[in-house]
């Protein structure tokens, strides 16, 4: 048994054995559902159907259901589909990245993380493909042998590229996520008592029984889709970035789009993590997993990537002023910085929620803070939101031609209600997720539990024990 | 597909666990499996396993995605369909990376989850028959095979002796067949004898 250094605090509080967190994360899932349970189901449910009367709409009488003309030719719905892309990268970050950085403290949060990466990829997907109008075509952006020639599609257009990557990376989040949660569900279905539970859970856990030679190849299995997964989670938000990187719209035209758009992704994505984790926690009572400590790291995450985001702002800022193009001049000087200009409130908004308000976590009693911490999540929300709604309606509202300018973009109720819906639709699979699946990764949590459970590192060899300044005293020189 | 006898010992601490694996082994018993209910490092070392190789079928998956973009690419832009996009060159492989590089990781993690539940026997519908149900909980078991010729009151004593909190001689089919798990045991029309306690 490796032990763990006893500076860094318990990942798991109180005095529990492996029976104790089995019962602990399967309590909420075998439970009836509460009262707040069905009132937040419901609500979803009822945002979700509010969404498919608007794509209903939409696809019925076409795209001038909404208020996208001419020059704003993306507005309401390439923005919620970078803002949701965005959010699903946090998941795969923590479950990937941290475990090859070997980061103990992602098995409290990797679950639900990975879970709201997911559902919010299925929530982005929505928007391009409505977007494009008749829906009914939009299987003609694979490449399958048609009847038109065939004609193949473009594969060096950006807008491909994310067809393949959006895809891509669902796929693989969904059999990483489905994969860890195999052992977690065969608990579950051994545990189960009603036949209804003993048919699901073993349906769902596919026989799975815990064998050694099985784990052997579940550990394999999980390090090579973290290998993976990390160079496809980077690569998802950049080729969303090429979509405007590779145009020559003012403003969108630069080269530090790609790292940009990925830490901005990932702030919004930590961001939605904490918004979801602080209830969830509270709701089924899970503090002693994710704990103070999970939540003051994921802040510091907020803080650095918050603060990378600030520089990239700044930077495209100076680089627009120092390129002498007077178009991209143009665009941030009197679009965006432009106190006066139609939007330029967004972009203070955006300075302000996404560059400004973060940097409260340098303090360690505001990261520790839980009410702060949900503030700021749903501050950062708003901010990333109002970021790619800057990047995409400022630099194109006053296009090229003064003559064909639109400052009369403001979105229907139906393209408010698509975005709605995908909030219903979000929620609606978190609702059903956190009743019948474990949040959180019962056999990982297990696995870390003898290093840094908190009785077990009370129980820790001399060394281990004394204080730091004493054990740098005597060992350190 | 065929019903054998174990002497089934579970375990609440890998202390004990690993000198166990250890010593059954070196007396000779046969080890059928151990089941734990997370990764135990080098547990599979201690029983003798071999290291997997589902890494190197990850890597021929993904090579195989790269060649497929690649040359799909390359014959539907080059050769079926060439397209004058401004008189750009009509082989532009920096604009397919993308693309190849989506497919390399595509076909890597589709073909080893494939390859993971076809060499674990795991799919939905699929049921195996299990040594103890808490195997999934807080226990390790540890099944041990019986041939005609073993005294199981021996092993059971042996395994006791070895830091077993609970031993149970048990008839278990070791391969999986169509099932669910509401339904009860019962392999080929047969039902499987029931647990002796000893």
């Amino acid at each position: 048994m490796k032990y763990e250094s006893q500076v860094r605090p318990p990942l798991v509080d109180g005095a529990k054995g492996y029976h104790q967190v089995t019962e602990d994360i399967c309590r909420p899932v075998e439970n009836r559902p509460s009262k707040a349970w069905w009132v937040g189901f419901i609500l979803s449910v009822l945002c979700l159907l509010f969404g498919v009367i608007s794509v209903t709409r939409e696809v019925w009488f076409g795209t001038g259901q909404w208020n996208l003309n001419k020059t704003v030719g993306w507005g309401w719905d390439i923005t919620n589909f970078v803002w949701w892309v965005g959010i699903g990268h946090a998941g795969t970050l923590i479950s990937a990245i941290l475990l090859l950085f070997r980061q103990g403290w992602r098995t409290g949060v990797n679950r639900a993380a990975e879970a709201m990466t997911i559902f919010a990829v299925m929530c982005a997907g929505q928007f391009p493909i409505f977007h494009m109008g008749r829906v009914w075509n939009a299987f003609f952006t694979l490449p399958y042998p048609n009847t038109r020639g065939p004609l193949w599609v473009n594969f060096n257009s950006p807008l491909l590229w994310d067809v393949f990557a959006i895809s891509t990376y669902f796929t693989v989040s969904l059999l990483f996520w489905y994969s860890g949660l195999l052992p977690d569900l065969a608990t579950l279905r051994d545990r189960a008592k009603e036949k209804w539970r003993k048919m699901f859970y073993g349906l769902a856990s596919f026989g799975w029984t815990g064998s050694t030679k099985h784990w052997q190849r579940h550990e394999a299995l999980s390090l090579v889709l973290a290998g993976l997964a990390t160079p496809l989670v980077l690569s998802v938000h950049t080729i969303v970035s090429f979509d405007f990187a590779t145009s020559v719209i003012p403003g969108w035209h630069t080269t530090i789009f790609p790292p940009y758009f990925v830490a901005g992704a990932i702030f919004s994505g930590f961001a939605m993590v904490q918004t979801l984790l602080l209830v969830t926690r509270k709701v089924l009572y899970l503090e002693d997993y994710i704990t103070i400590e999970h939540i003051e790291v994921m802040n510091k995450v907020i803080v650095l990537t918050g603060s990378i985001v600030g520089i990239a702002y700044l930077t495209e800022l100076f680089m627009a002023w120092y390129s002498h193009v007077e178009y991209e001049w143009f665009a941030f000087r009197f679009n965006r910085v432009d106190l006066s200009s139609p939007y330029g409130w967004a972009y203070y908004l955006m300075m302000g929620c996404n560059v400004l308000s973060p940097q409260i976590f340098w303090f360690r009693k505001m990261r520790r803070s839980i009410v702060v911490t949900f503030f700021m999540s749903i501050l950062v929300n708003i901010g990333m939101w109002f970021e790619r709604f800057v990047i995409i309606v400022t630099s194109l509202y006053r296009d090229y031609l003064p003559s064909s300018w639109s400052v009369y973009y403001t979105p229907t109720i139906w393209e408010v209600g698509f975005y709605i819906g995908t909030f219903g639709l979000f929620f609606t699979c978190y609702f059903l997720f956190s009743k019948f699946f474990p949040v959180i990764a019962i056999a990982e949590i297990k696995h870390i539990l003898k290093k840094s459970g908190e009785n077990y590192k009370e129980e820790m060899g001399e060394v281990e024990q004394e204080s730091v300044e004493e054990f740098a005293h005597t060992y350190a020189h | 597909m065929a019903v054998k006898k174990f002497v089934v010992a579970c375990f609440d601490d890998e202390k004990t666990l690993f000198p166990a694996v250890k010593n059954v082994r070196k007396t000779g018993y046969k080890i059928h499996d151990v089941y734990t209910p997370m990764p135990i490092h080098g547990l599979d070392a201690a029983m003798g396993l071999r290291d997997t190789s589902l890494h190197t079928a990850g890597f021929i998956y993904g090579i195989t995605g790269t060649t497929t973009a690649f040359s799909f690419i390359t014959w539907a832009l080059t050769y079926d369909w060439p397209l004058n996009i401004g008189g750009k060159p009509y082989f532009s492989l920096p604009a397919w990376i993308p693309i190849m590089f989506e497919l390399t990781v595509l076909f890597s993690a589709v073909g080893m989850v494939l390859t993971f539940c076809y060499l674990c026997q795991l799919a939905p519908f699929v049921k195996k028959d299990h040594f103890h149900l808490r195997a999934t909980d807080d226990l390790f078991v540890m099944a041990v095979e019986c041939t005609e010729k073993t005294n199981d009151s021996e092993v059971s004593d042996f395994l006791r002796n070895l830091g077993a909190i609970e031993v149970s001689t048990q008839y278990k089919e070791t391969g999986w067949w169509i099932g669910r798990y509401d339904k009860d045991t019962e392999i080929f029309g047969k039902p499987v004898e029931p647990v002796v306690q000893s």
